[in-house]
């Protein structure tokens, strides 16, 4: 038994593609040491080529095209006019003056019993209490406006998401069709970096509230739809059965069986889409949308790590106060109808906590001093000024430590790579990478490797590329061996992963941007913070899937190699690890995708490559075209690897895993 | 089965009913060639799975009919296609008369509201619903007012023994429990029939037993046709009137607890039976052996559907054999009725071993 279940190796850890990759590897060097130089495709900061100048062309003729294209006049400046609207009307209620008011109708004192009571009655006194003292905090480090913002654009998304996404959820949970036809689309729109669909957003509707809404959207409707379809499809068949066999139809079986029994699920799925929208607003700073991921995007580009720190730990504050009120939301709804208080006392007091709230708001509205948060006692400038010192002490103090790290992994690991990726004939590159596809994946991973890569030559930005992509891949490696021992340690421990889970999945709800300010204070401007901060955003999924992976393994195959005397260390890698090897493999996919979309995002601090580009054509209207062009080749990269990563785990063999 | 027509005095009357699962389904049932496969034959050639084939019988009004089969023998699919919550891919389906297969989805729905119900192996509560919401849970579909469904559902809470219970969620009840919640919704719509898919699988003996019992006294008391599914023989033999055995989706015995027991149809049936302890089930019908000449019999006559058990003090005690009279009322004297034969303490002792094959 247990020699059995310990020989049982998957096919794709077989030496020989092992022995045939590292053949390409050494190939590769050799020939690069003689080919080196030639046929590199350089290409200046600041230069441009052909290519780009038409997608420059393009996006004006987009441009000259608005007002005359049928498109334009009757679909998307309808959805951008509707938009822009909606989005105002939510922003002067509690960010921006509007109604004819100088001041938002909702102030500070309103939005403070609002949320307090908004949140008690959706999720308890604990969440409530949380939600206040978070907003006045915020109010009181100088940035309540941008804030205010902030939940405004978030709010306004997440109210479409919902809308749009519960019926379609719905609908996928009901029939397998529109699930098959739908899936791939929300795979999609996932998968695509973040910061690729921006710049074309904004050639359809310009910037301003609509393109960023939509952006939102894009980017946080798939888990509520996800979710939404999920929670339709478990309940159990049985209940929806007993309900067809009274003659109830096929609506009311919906309303009143499976919706009530979905419920605290698709709440879940808010939450989700709460978070993303969350992350997504302030990433949407990069088209103009404002609050705090302005303060923070300004900030990031001159360097000034206080300011970043302080709209940073906003932003951390607000994601917190949004994720801890929908979540208990969802597991009040099991709650109230169980051991609420009576339901006539439960009344009573929200009857007294809507009258408090409603004489506050009016308050906020008429009078100036609860509707503008009070500027005298500010926490701000003191965060930003004892950030930035300690930022500079730090870096001082520990310069010796955090420059070998930085200088061990950027020359001992980055540049090699980087060299070898940028320095080798393109040509080379290509042929070199398509091998390996085909080695590790097979022949369709090498397919797509193969056309993506050709493109991207084609895109004109190759040197670009090939930085993103040695990054990518050197994080991507790093994440694995940190995720790896995560993972492990979770699988093996129940009580590790009741430690540890939290914490992972407070990470996964944190906006990306905000990964950035903590190693920038460290490292400072650099690719190696970029590659930190992905590790630190990619880290936490890759290791859930391992530890799940792990767990998969079965008890009875641990406890055979166990009675056969096997030590820990070899039962780790001689049977837990083997055999979840498909987990791994998963993982490793999407590590590379979440590595991806935070090293492009690090383009912002000084890591250059294809984040870069894409951020300068943001800011200057002369590279909007290579800033497209670097959009598409990281599509570009990221179908690769995805395709290349995922004909591994499709190969690993499935008797492994259990 | 031989197609003779539908019974409409029957409550329920099926005839050549087929569900076929896959591609092809609908041919099946159309083609001779196709009907003769065997379950892997059928997979192979057609790419097709006969959940039930050809069934054919009858359910008379008060009945308690009982499906029994293995898992996989398409007991289930089939008690789901008497209310078409499961569409039949072919035949007939009687109740009261009415020809239920040209009826739409509309009248289909009617008829669950009002005159079929079914009780669920996994009870299919609303988990979000109180004992008392759940149980009105049909007449709330149905329209039926807040206040009367809430006095018929107390109604059957009481009915059913759950008094007290009204208020609690049904995670909050034992397993039999919730299935008398099952049940007591299943009678609040004051139906005509009641179809159990095999509601007590789920709990344990004891419970189980309770519940069966229930469903005897309920059975008494409101006379209402019940076909019910389950495995498990002997709870077959204890509830039902007629039993009706599957293999496979086919049917192969249709019978009434003796005569599964006394004179199985095929081997398959046999295997099911054999630890029957054949004194329970058989009467004296099925052991009764003619009087031999100048035999002393006792005084007492017994009727033929006495179940051995039942007669065993009495022939004991009569010290020589005694007369089984068809029909008769029995007792002393011996009058009416046409006389079987005799049983003495032999025939009585060797049911009890279980020897008579040998």
């Amino acid at each position: 038994m247990s020699t059995a279940a310990v020989a049982s190796v998957p096919t794709w850890r077989r030496p020989g593609r092992l022995v045939a990759s590292l053949a390409v590897l050494v190939v590769w060097s050799l020939l690069y040491l003689v080919l080196r130089g030639r046929d590199t495709l350089p290409l200046g900061e600041t230069e441009t080529t052909p290519l780009h100048q038409s997608f420059n062309h393009l996006s004006d003729s987009i441009a000259s095209n608005r007002n005359s294209s049928p498109l334009f006049v009757y679909f998307f400046n309808y959805l951008q006019i509707w938009m822009t609207q909606f989005v105002t009307f939510v922003q002067s209620l509690i960010s921006q003056p509007g109604f004819g008011r100088p001041a938002p109708l909702i102030g500070w004192l309103g939005v403070l019993a609002l949320g307090g009571f908004l949140a008690w009655l959706l999720a308890g006194w604990r969440s409530a209490v949380l939600a206040v003292l978070g907003f006045a905090f915020i109010g009181w480090q100088g940035l309540w406006t941008e804030a205010m913002d902030t939940l405004a654009l978030t709010l306004a998304a997440v109210l479409i998401a919902v809308v749009i996404g519960i019926p379609i959820g719905i609908w996928i949970g009901l029939s397998r069709k529109a699930a098959r036809v739908i899936t791939p689309i929300l795979d999609f729109m996932q998968i695509m970096p973040t910061f690729v669909y921006l710049a074309p957003l904004t050639l359809l509707f310009l910037i301003g509230p609509a393109s960023s809404t939509i952006a939102v959207l894009i980017y946080s409707i798939p888990p509520v739809i996800r979710i939404t379809g999920h929670a339709i499809r478990s309940v159990p068949e049985s209940t929806t059965e007993a309900s067809d066999s009274l003659g109830a139809t096929r609506w009311q079986t919906l309303t009143q069986v499976m919706l009530p029994m979905a419920k605290r699920t698709i709440v879940m799925g808010i939450n989700q889409t709460t978070m993303a929208a969350l992350s997504m607003v302030t990433i949407a700073a990069l088209i103009s949308a404002p609050g705090l991921g302005q303060t923070v995007l300004q900030a990031l580009t001159t360097l000034d790590v206080g300011t970043a720190f302080n709209g940073g730990l906003a932003i951390v504050i607000m994601a917190i106060v949004l994720d801890r009120t929908t979540t208990a939301a969802g597991e009040g709804t099991e709650r109230t109808f169980e051991h609420g208080l009576p339901p006539r006392l439960r009344w009573g007091v929200a009857g007294l906590g809507a009258i408090v709230t409603a004489v506050l708001v009016w308050e906020s509205a008429t009078f100036w001093w609860a509707n503008t948060f009070p500027t005298g006692h500010s926490i701000g400038p003191s965060i930003v000024s004892g950030v930035a010192s300690a930022s500079t002490w730090i870096q001082d103090t520990f310069s010796g430590v955090t420059n070998v790290l930085k200088n061990l992994i950027s020359g001992g690991l980055l540049d090699p790579l980087q060299t070898l990726l940028t320095e080798s004939p393109f040509w080379l590159v290509i042929i070199a990478l398509t091998a390996l596809a085909a080695i590790l994946g097979g022949r369709w991973a090498a397919l797509s490797t193969v056309v993506c890569l050709l493109i991207v030559v084609g895109l004109n930005l190759w040197q670009n590329s090939m930085e993103t992509l040695a990054a990518t891949l050197i994080a991507t490696v790093l994440t694995m061996v940190f995720a790896i021992v995560i993972g492990v340690a979770m699988g093996r421990s129940r009580r590790v992963d009741r430690i540890v889970r939290p914490t992972l999945d407070a990470g996964q709800v944190m906006p990306a941007f905000v990964y950035l300010v903590p190693f920038l204070v460290l490292f400072g401007a650099s690719r190696f913070t970029a590659i930190v901060s992905a590790m630190v955003y990619a880290v936490p999924p890759a290791a859930k899937v391992i530890a799940d992976g792990i767990r998969g393994v079965s008890e009875s195959t641990v406890e055979a190699a166990t009675s056969a005397g096997a030590s820990t260390w070899q039962i780790i890698h001689q049977v837990q690890l083997p055999m979840a090897s498909r987990a791994l493999a998963l993982a490793t996919n999407q590590g590379l995708i979440y590595v991806l979309a935070m090293v492009v995002v690090g383009g912002m601090v000084g890591a250059g490559g294809l984040g870069y580009q894409v951020v300068n054509g943001f800011v200057q209207d002369r590279f909007i075209g290579k800033g497209l062009a670097a959009g598409l080749a990281i599509v570009l990269l990221g179908l690769m690897l995805d395709r290349i990563s995922q004909a591994v785990a499709s190969r690993v063999d499935p008797s492994g895993a259990r | 089965m031989t197609a003779h027509a539908a019974s409409p005095d029957a409550m329920v009357s099926v005839r050549n009913l087929w569900k076929v699962f896959g591609p092809k389904a609908a041919e099946v049932p159309k083609s001779p060639q196709l009907q003769q496969l065997s379950r892997r034959e059928l997979m192979d050639q057609a790419g097709c799975t006969a959940a039930v084939r050809d069934a054919t019988f009858d359910v008379s009004r008060g009945e308690v009919f009982v499906i029994m089969g293995l898992s996989g023998s398409g007991k289930s699919t089939l008690i789901r296609l008497l209310t078409r919550l499961i569409e039949p891919t072919a035949g007939q389906l009687l109740l009261e008369g009415d020809d239920l297969m040209t009826r739409d989805t509309k009248a289909m729905r009617d008829l669950r509201r009002s005159k079929v119900s079914m009780v669920f192996q996994h009870f299919g509560l609303l988990p979000h619903r109180r004992v008392v919401d759940n149980v009105s849970y049909g007449l709330e579909i149905r329209g039926v007012d807040k206040a009367t469904r809430t006095r018929r559902a107390m109604e059957v809470i009481e009915l059913v023994g759950l008094s007290g219970y009204e208020r609690s969620f049904p995670h909050q009840l034992s397993g039999g429990m919730q299935q008398r919640v099952g049940l007591a919704r299943a009678l609040a719509g004051d139906p005509d029939m009641l179809l159990f898919d095999e509601p007590f699988s789920a709990l344990d003996p004891l419970i189980r037993r309770d519940m069966q019992a229930e469903v005897i006294r309920l059975h008494k008391e409101m006379g209402k046709t019940m076909i019910f599914v389950t495995h498990d023989l002997s709870e077959a033999l204890k509830l039902g009137d007629r039993i009706l055995i599957m293999r496979d989706g086919a049917m192969v015995q249709t019978g009434t607890g003796d005569q599964l027991v006394g004179a199985p149809a095929d081997e398959y049936v046999r295997n099911f039976v054999q630890d029957v302890p054949r004194s329970h089930v058989l009467t004296l019908r099925w052991v009764a052996r003619p009087e031999r000449l100048g035999e002393e019999v006792a005084d007492l006559t017994l009727p033929a559907d006495t179940i051995i058990r039942d007669a065993i003090r009495c022939v004991i005690s009569a010290g020589r054999p005694v007369r089984v009279v068809d029909g008769g009322s029995g007792g002393a004297g011996g009058s009416g009725g046409k006389v079987l034969g005799v049983v003495g303490e032999d025939e009585i002792l060797t049911s009890i071993a279980g020897l008579e094959d040998e």
